[in-house]
């Protein structure tokens, strides 16, 4: 019987679709299928909330960069850890009161959003930088910022090079697909220099390109530089140099039109922020239930109803913090003087310290 | 400055033996331009291999080959799940040992003095190869399955040769035994598609996707050939907009555009799309292949069989595709090799198989700047693969020729 | 077909009706699998918010590429980047397939040499080449080429080509004076050839001796070597200490040059075997006729095996030529902005996954096309005509 090949990618397309509709509603996602693990739909027109998703499902699955040290990394024990890392960990205790019912993901710069917005993870925690495009046209929900950002540029101490008008006729590597390239070449601009971009599609080639020399200064925001350059051979023979080219407010986002996972999403990052501020810790978390003040008390759940009018449960920041404790606590451990980074925390302090972290009122 | 070929129709010539200082004479440097690119190229040579071996002894470090071994093979898969994987190639070695005492029943000798040699030294590299002193005895335990599979596949030829048409079926459940293996389910412990990796994801991804283009090629060759107009024109479409197309651009579509072509929020695994979209690729060049030995098939075989009073869908199936397709394995088999090399095109897709994971190896600090020797390793890895492949496909394409003709 | 005339065969027996049955439930499935993902498309696409449009390309682009034949600015619209992208994809198509058609050639007929070890050294290189990954040999080289040294201690060879981590510099013809010298030596090019293909025509047919022919030649040449040396007004890159730059001459960025050198090295092991092949199937009697005609061996080859291998020999080339076409794309995974790679950070940037992907594919089959008529053409040259 003579058929025709269109005939059959066609079939191959509805079959690769109908298995695709098929685990479409499937309540959980152990399927025992080993090749395909399809995530459920967002179902964004049957009302159905990404909470309620997570919830049947039992596991929350965060897109993270999984190569950034000191926000999402895995450690030589096979584990995720990283600043990044710490809030899905903490949504997933506020959500579901496991901080280990998380399933990471990997994404890269090109893919994150197409993956945030097809449903294949509930949250992207992910180093991405809050901008009007992205939160309007692109379709995106930006949670509080988790990190004050700025891009910066990392040049070798002996290459003589202090400030952005030096790079005249020198090349500079960046990673594709980011903010980055496109504010690099909006601050040459303004100051009239000719340069040269060596632009690459994945984080590790390009770093890889400064390390050998290839670019005589690499951009990229602070954090991911200062992460990066203790992994370089020698991280005392770079420097970034005294330049802002942006501001970068990074922080965890969802999909559009879904306010109820949103909210979850928003309020146990600023649960974080909150507990700080209140002084709570990973290790107080129970003692302070029993306290006099009526903030903390509201706070950890112990009186109100702070959790239900969210569809959690009313101890959902007492589990958040007593999975990774309070942004003082995550931001030193990952970043700051516990970890090799010591990154000060400059504007990622609290609003009472003279930074910038502030949550609005748990009441 | 050129020699006449010899072509291979022709009789052996006589052998003639001569003497070093002949063979010298006669071949390197019989006049002053040849004695002048013997001694260009030997300067050369020299001083590549020099530079390469001090290289290679001195400056190279190669601790970050054994320091990644399992990565390089595996990926990240979990440690703890080692034990499937073994079981999975004790498996693949007793079968394949079956498959070659089974083909090989007819010749005298199994071991052959080359293939003992061959044996010799991978059993040497299984002792020395820098694992734990456990995998050490495993991989002598996979070579002696091997072996007493190839012992007990012979014995099985000589004595019940019917049994060898159950080999390809068996060939086929194994690879759906080997994904439940790596995947998990079914009572194993679930592993995630983006643990699978190294060396074990490229022989997975291009397994999968040749078999699964076989059908698609077939069919799109056949589609080609037909005298439906409105079927040869669409695979025609088909083939030819493929065939124009680099790979990395239908692995894109892949990874970008099929979620927006499906309905809302489906998105398959990364690794399906992979593969839908390798399988896209390869079957509009498997196709071709096919059509090539469609069309090296006479005219007459298809009257012959009309004139038996077959029909047409039985004269493609039972008269004309079983010949296409052995004229057209050796260009299969070549195929299948750039497939297999093609599979190192995923890594610009974020997906970490043999090519991929050596990059992030070589991302880690420790090891950063060592890709000299990396890739030299993986090179050699690929390099067999391949060597391996096409050596074959040239022995089979002697044993077909002699046949068709 | 089994229709016997005056019985009435049953339909569903009946070749005919199947024939139009099956186009006919084809189209239907065609049309309705197109109809269910255009269906899809265009709801994901609203919910996106991005209409489908191409107004997007004359939007400022924003970001920098590499090495750019045209003028380009950050502040030129995606349509212009995407069009530097498109003469650096054939920049290095063009002088790929021109090098590697040299190196396969050459590699191919070091196969038939006298001397053993250029046979062995040209299977050899053949053997590693081709069974290694493409990917593979371009990181590999990028890993060989980023090792250059420096700009400031820069290897300088006969003060006149440098290689550093910026790139390759090379001497270049400068100035109106270089482009008319350019000019000259492709006219010199040209007649050289047509005045060689005629001497060896007097020389095989009539049995002239070809002297007036080889005169023409030689002044031809002389002029050719005055233009080369003189003319061209070489301008010789120079380091200038004071920035740490190189200027003048010819920049080859090294992710060009690891592009080019790496496709070039990969074709050429797959071109060397055609040539090969080629070669072989000239039947021996031709070898013999020619050396009883009294021929020496290099010009048996290059008049009487050479000619009769082409026919088999361009054929095959074409879809060397395509695959080296394509495989330029793999520019992406060394940073060379070509038009695949500028392609995909313009989607990067806005999102346009479809329009954006319409124009690679537009793109690289327009390529394919024009490749695959030149190749024809050639073809129809070379092959047989009967008389």
């Amino acid at each position: 019987m003579h058929k025709c090949g269109s005939l059959l990618v066609a079939t191959l397309l509805l079959v690769a679709s109908l298995t695709a509709c098929e685990s479409s509603n499937t309540t959980s996602t152990n399927t025992t299928s080993p090749g395909g693990n399809s995530t459920p739909a967002s179902n964004s027109g049957t009302g159905q909330s990404r909470l309620d998703i997570v919830k049947q499902r039992g596991k929350l699955i965060c897109g993270v960069d999984g190569k950034i040290p000191g926000f999402s990394f895995v450690n030589e024990s096979g584990e995720y850890s990283g600043l990044d890392v710490d809030v899905c960990k903490a949504v997933a205790a506020a959500v579901l009161g496991d901080p280990n019912a998380v399933e990471f993901r990997n994404l890269d710069s090109t893919e994150r959003f197409e993956a945030l917005k097809a449903g294949e993870v509930d949250m992207l925690s992910r180093n991405t930088t809050w901008t009007i495009s992205r939160d309007s046209s692109v379709g995106l929900e930006f949670a509080p910022t988790t990190f004050y950002d700025g891009q910066g540029m990392m040049v070798r101490q002996d290459s003589g090079i202090t400030k952005l008008e030096d790079f005249q006729g020198k090349a500079v590597c960046v990673e594709a697909g980011t903010t980055t390239e496109l504010n690099l070449t909006d601050a040459m601009r303004q100051r009239g220099i000719q340069f040269e971009t060596v632009t690459f599609q994945q984080a590790d080639p390009a770093y890889a390109a400064y390390a050998e020399g290839r670019c005589q200064g690499m951009t990229s925001d602070k954090s991911q530089l200062v992460a990066r350059r203790s992994t370089l051979p020698n991280p005392n023979e770079h420097l970034l140099l005294d330049v802002t080219m942006s501001k970068e407010p990074l922080g965890p986002l969802t999909v559009n039109n879904d306010s109820t996972w949103f909210d979850v999403v928003k309020w146990t990052t600023f649960a974080l922020f909150e507990a700080e501020e209140l002084g709570v810790k990973q290790d107080n978390v129970d003692q302070l239930k029993t306290s006099d003040n009526p903030n903390i008390k509201r706070f950890l759940g112990t009186e109100g109803d702070l959790g239900k009018g969210m569809g959690l449960s009313n101890d959902f920041a007492a589990n958040a913090i007593k999975a990774v404790g309070n942004y003082g606590e995550v931001y030193e451990r990952n970043l700051g003087e516990g970890s090799q980074f010591k990154l000060p925390r400059g504007q990622n302090a609290l609003w009472t310290n003279g930074g910038l972290m502030y949550s609005p009122p748990f009441r | 400055m050129t020699s006449v070929p010899s072509t291979s129709s022709q009789q052996p010539p006589q052998i003639v033996v001569l003497s070093a200082k002949e063979w010298l004479q006669k071949n390197l440097f019989n006049t002053w331009y040849n004695t002048l690119i013997t001694l260009g190229i030997s300067t050369l040579l020299f001083f590549m291999l020099t530079r390469f071996i001090s290289w290679a002894f001195t400056l190279a470090k190669w601790s970050v080959i054994p320091a990644n071994l399992p990565l390089f093979f595996v990926g990240r898969f979990p440690s703890d799940q080692y034990w499937r994987l073994w079981i999975m190639l004790g498996i693949i070695s007793i079968l394949s040992g079956i498959t070659w005492g089974f083909l090989a029943r007819n010749s005298r000798l199994l071991f052959s003095k080359n293939t003992l040699v061959t044996l010799g030294f991978v059993g040497i590299l299984a002792v020395i190869t820098p694992v734990p002193i456990i995998f050490r005895f495993l991989l002598i335990g996979m070579l002696l399955l091997l072996l007493a599979g190839a012992w007990g596949g012979k014995t099985i030829g000589n004595t019940q040769p019917k049994l060898g048409k159950w080999l390809p079926f068996s060939w086929f459940l194994l690879l759906i035994v080997c994904i439940w293996f790596i995947g998990g389910g079914l009572g194993l412990k679930v592993v995630q598609t983006n643990l699978w990796g190294g060396l074990m994801l490229t022989l997975l991804m291009s397994i999968v996707s040749i078999l699964l283009s076989f059908p698609i090629g077939i069919l799109l060759a056949l589609g080609r050939q037909s005298g439906l107009p409105i079927i040869r024109i669409l695979s025609t479409i088909y083939i030819e907009i493929i065939r124009g197309l680099p790979l990395i651009t239908i692995l894109f579509m892949g990874q970008v555009l099929l979620p927006l072509f499906l309905p809302e929020g489906t998105r398959p695994d990364r690794i399906l799309r992979a593969i839908i979209g390798l399988t896209m690729f390869s079957s509009a060049y498997l196709a071709e292949n096919i059509r090539g030995g469609l069309q090296a098939i006479p005219r007459g075989q298809t009257e012959a069989a009309k004139a038996l009073g077959l029909n047409t869908p039985l004269v493609v199936s039972l008269i004309i595709l079983p010949q296409a397709l052995k004229v057209s394995i050796p260009s299969i088999v070549g195929q299948f090799i750039s497939l297999f090399q093609d599979t190192t095109l995923l890594s610009i897709v974020g997906l970490v198989e043999l090519l991929g994971m050596s990059r992030s190896i070589l991302a880690n600090p420790k090891f950063l700047g060592r890709y000299l020797e990396v890739y030299l390793f993986i090179g050699i890895l690929y390099w067999i693969f391949c060597y391996a492949m096409s050596v074959a496909s040239q022995k089979l394409e002697k044993q077909l020729n002699t046949e068709h003709k | 077909m089994t229709t016997n005339g005056d019985q009435k065969i049953p339909l569903w027996r009946d070749d005919r009706f199947w024939r139009i049955a099956l186009q006919i439930l084809v189209i239907v499935i065609v049309v309705s699998v197109f109809a269910l993902l255009g269906g899809n498309l265009t709801r994901n696409l609203r919910q996106t918010g991005n209409n489908f449009g191409f107004d997007f390309l004359k939007t400022s682009a924003g970001f920098n590429i590499l090495d750019s034949l045209i003028p380009y600015t950050p502040t030129d619209p995606y349509s212009r980047v995407l069009f530097a992208g498109l003469l650096n994809s054939l920049r290095v198509m063009f002088f790929g397939i021109i090098l590697t058609t040299l190196l396969g050639i050459a590699v191919g007929v070091a196969r038939f040499s006298d001397n053993w070890l250029l046979r062995q050294l040209s299977l050899i290189y053949v053997e590693i080449v081709r069974n290694t990954p493409l990917l593979l040999q371009l990181v590999f080289w990028y890993g060989i080429f980023v090792q250059f040294p420096l700009i400031k201690e820069s290897l300088n060879i006969f003060n006149s080509i440098y290689l550093s981590k910026q790139g390759i510099f090379l001497p270049w013809p400068s100035g109106i004076q270089g482009i008319i010298g350019l000019g000259i030596l492709v006219i010199c090019a040209i007649a050289a050839f047509i005045v060689s293909k005629r001497r060896t025509k007097v020389m095989v047919e009539r049995g002239e001796s070809g002297q007036p022919q080889l005169i023409t030649l030689g002044i031809i040449g002389i002029i050719a070597l005055l233009t080369l040396t003189v003319g061209l007004n070489w301008q010789r890159p120079m380091f200038n200490p004071t920035t740490n730059t190189i200027e003048g001459g010819l920049r080859l960025t090294i992710e060009f040059t690891t592009l080019l050198v790496s496709l070039v090295v990969y074709t050429a092991a797959y071109i060397a075997e055609i040539v090969r092949a080629g070669i072989q199937s000239v039947p021996k009697g031709q070898w013999e006729a020619a050396r009883s005609l009294g021929l020496k061996s290099g010009l048996v080859m290059q008049l009487v095996v050479f000619p009769q291998a082409l026919r088999v020999i361009i054929p095959p080339l074409n879809s060397q030529y395509l695959n080296l076409a394509k495989n330029s794309s793999l520019a992406v995974a060394v940073a060379y902005a070509d038009v695949y790679n500028v392609a995909n950070t313009t989607f990067n940037q806005t999102g346009r996954a479809i329009e954006v992907m319409l124009i690679i594919m537009a793109t690289y089959l327009t390529i394919n096309l024009f490749i695959s008529l030149g190749m024809n053409q050639l073809n129809r040259s070379v092959q047989l005509r009967e008389r």
